[in-house]
């Protein structure tokens, strides 16, 4: 199998994106940012007069636009942290695996992190909201690493096609498995039925600050190894070769991963395909480097799920739909767009 | 003694283990007979032989006639229509796919059921007979579009699989959506379209399910040759004669067929498309055809997992949930033993 990073590429001047050119796009995406999350104060179920959400970011909340608009202010928040988080997470993980199809989604992540959720909830009192975050990130990290086994065993290591149907079964027996615990519960079953679908509504400063320490500290190691992802984008030879610790690098950088998927849903709920779409859209952007394309994903994230989120309110006025279902129902068209693309072998 | 040839050794071989295959076919056959007759008679009230043999040649028994005739007579025979359709048809995916993991479960094709199902009955307030068309129909149009988005110079088994998982997430999140609007009551019946479950089933929807059954049912035996040899990879089975394209499309549309009916019945009970053709490979062992042990298989899973679901626990769980635990831990054997010996099923 060829590296991953390459296969992507359409022609050699990708590669070679001067820092000019990158710094421009970072700009552009920051710029987005910055009006998807406008956007998505001003924006939601009730309209709200721009001089109200003016002087609703001043602190007033006299009248019910004002208010509304208060509360808008810590769930563009949230969208924007897990968006970022996510996009990160996704960028690693196909850094990671060397392979293009890497979501946390699709891989049975966040199935294995509402499947520890559940089984806290349900059997072992679990209430704190720190409890939550351990909790997901252990189920996250567990399923993770009993995916990525599974799917790397046999002739020709983890293929892509191996990942995806491990991930595929592992999340449909985890999901069954859910049922199984929640069916006799009635008393957590319709909490946890709009939990498990990921969004980010029911959002409040506190439940940002409970993960942010953690997202903070999976940000870092992220970061730390986008270095030496690019000695194991050349395969895991040449990054020896190179004098890369090849096992050591692979392992913390998933650890980074998956404290951000872990945390991320732990926060939101699963939500999928933002891990697939963002890595993809940022090589075209920012080239294959990952020192550049990591901060890329990060912010692209977050613009993608704080602009799904806006979509997901307009859409289906006076209700909403969660970001969780907008991000799946953008995110498999694409995610089919780039098997169709790919050679069979590669497959 | 004259030494036997190398030919004879071979034929000798080859009878041995087709009457292997047949004994071990015949005992499925039997237990699958057996568990029938015991969800028949046992239960919350017991009735005796005599009675529930009465009950089904059609005669009035007091009490019986009601408990047995009405409530578990329709209840057995679609578990073993659902669980043999469900069989039949996932070792035909798993054995044309090449991939143990490549059941329609996997792939879509019951996602895009449970989510026409979801919608008919949440947002469209349907009947229960609209419902089950409009479930049929989803699981032949998301199986049509999964092969239309697959096929570019021909389907290759990879790509399929891939599109499959794409399109069942899309059609997942549509389902929880649904759902996550739905009102309590709705949603008592729109969980049977989550994990599957034959609790009240009648013999309104037993007889469609088993009508699909006996009709294409045969289809799939008599192309069990070639579905053999598609299993040689698509060159070396059109090198032997095969149409390939056309007997994949017939293979497909004949299996999704019978899970779009079953499901329509019953709900896509969990893993018993993905479980059955597996464990009728590791019983009836290389070689042959493994479809009728597959249908077996999948009959016996679902009748006992029916019967353990409703009186082994204190809560009644439906018969999906059962199936999915037991296959959970199965899955990580499965995947781990046919990946280390690097083969298909």
């Amino acid at each position: 199998m060829t590296t991953a990073d390459t296969r992507h590429l359409p022609d050699a001047a990708v590669v070679r994106r001067p820092a000019r050119v990158r710094l421009l796009w970072l700009l552009l995406t920051l710029l987005a940012l910055a009006a998807v999350a406008v956007l998505s104060v001003a924006v939601g179920s009730r309209t709200v007069a721009w001089a109200d959400v003016w002087s609703a970011l001043g602190g007033a909340d006299g009248t019910l636009e004002q208010a509304a608009v208060t509360k808008r202010i810590p769930r563009t928040l949230l969208a924007v942290v897990i968006g970022a988080a996510l996009g990160l997470a996704g960028g690693v993980m196909q850094g990671v695996t060397r392979n293009p199809l890497a979501d946390p989604g699709i891989l049975g992540v966040n199935m294995g992190a509402s499947l520890a959720v559940v089984t806290g909830v349900a059997f072992f009192g679990l209430t704190s909201p720190t409890g939550y975050v351990w909790v997901a990130m252990a189920g996250a990290a567990l399923s993770a690493v009993f995916v990525y086994t599974v799917g790397s065993l046999g002739r020709g290591g983890a293929t892509p096609l191996k990942l995806a149907l491990a991930g595929a079964a592992t999340s449909a027996a985890f999901a069954s498995l859910v049922t199984a615990v929640v069916l006799p519960r009635n008393d957590i079953s319709g909490s946890f039925r709009l939990w498990q679908i990921g969004g980010v509504g029911g959002a409040s400063y506190e439940r940002i600050g409970h993960v942010l320490p953690f997202l903070g500290v999976g940000l870092v190691i992220c970061l730390l190894s986008a270095r030496a992802l690019n000695s194991l984008a050349l395969g895991d030879e040449v990054a020896a070769g190179l004098g890369e610790r090849v096992a050591l690098v692979r392992a913390t950088a998933a650890v980074g991963a998956v404290v951000l998927c872990g945390a991320a849903t732990a926060a939101a709920g699963p939500i999928g395909f933002v891990g697939l779409v963002v890595p993809h859209a940022c090589r075209l952007m920012a080239g294959v480097d990952h020192r550049w394309l990591l901060p890329f994903s990060a912010v692209t994230g977050a613009v993608l799920l704080t602009a799904a989120d806006v979509v997901g309110r307009i859409v289906a006025r006076p209700s909403e739909v969660d970001v969780g279902i907008v991000t799946a129902l953008i995110g498999a068209p694409f995610f089919i767009y780039t098997v169709r693309r790919q050679k069979v072998r590669a497959l | 003694m004259p030494r036997p040839s190398v030919l004879q050794e071979v034929t000798r071989g080859r009878v041995r283990n087709a009457s292997r295959r047949r004994l071990i076919a015949l005992v499925l056959a039997v237990l699958v007979i057996v568990a029938f007759a015991v969800t028949l008679m046992a239960g919350q009230t017991f009735y005796p032989p005599r009675d529930v043999i009465g009950v089904v040649l059609g005669e009035q028994v007091p009490g019986a006639s009601f408990t047995v005739g009405r409530l578990r007579l329709p209840r057995a025979v679609l578990a073993v229509t659902a669980g043999f359709s469900f069989g039949m048809a996932g070792v035909t995916f798993q054995t044309m796919l090449r991939n143990p993991l490549a059941s329609p479960d996997v792939i879509g094709i019951s996602a895009g059921a449970s989510a026409a199902a979801a919608i008919a009955i949440v947002t469209l307030s349907l009947d229960e007979t609209q419902v089950s068309v409009l479930a049929i129909v989803a699981a032949l149009v998301v199986a049509l579009l999964v092969y239309t988005l697959a096929f570019r110079d021909g389907v290759v088994g990879t790509r399929l699989i891939l599109i499959g998982i794409g399109i069942s997430a899309m059609l997942d999140s549509i389902t929880s959506y649904v759902l996550s609007r739905a009102a309590e009551w709705d949603l008592q019946e729109a969980t049977r379209w989550l994990t599957g479950s034959l609790n009240g089933v009648s013999w309104d929807q037993a007889v469609p399910a088993l009508a699909a059954l006996v009709v294409l049912a045969p289809v799939l035996l008599t192309q069990g040759r070639n579905l053999s040899a598609l299993r040689l990879g698509d060159d070396t089975a059109s090198a032997l004669g095969v149409r390939v394209e056309r007997t994949r499309i017939t293979l497909i549309l004949a299996a999704v067929g019978l899970i779009a009916f079953a499901t329509a019945a019953a709900g896509p009970i969990a893993f018993v498309a993905f479980l059955s053709g597996p464990i009728a490979a590791r019983l009836v062992g290389a070689g042959g055809s493994l479809l009728v042990p597959a249908g077996l298989v999948g009959a016996l899973l679902v009748l006992v997992a029916d019967f353990t679901g409703q009186f082994a626990f204190d809560t009644r769980y439906p018969v999906g949930v059962v199936t999915g635990v037991l296959g959970a831990p199965y899955l990580v054997y499965l995947i781990v033993r046919t990946h280390r010996a690097g083969g298909s099923i």
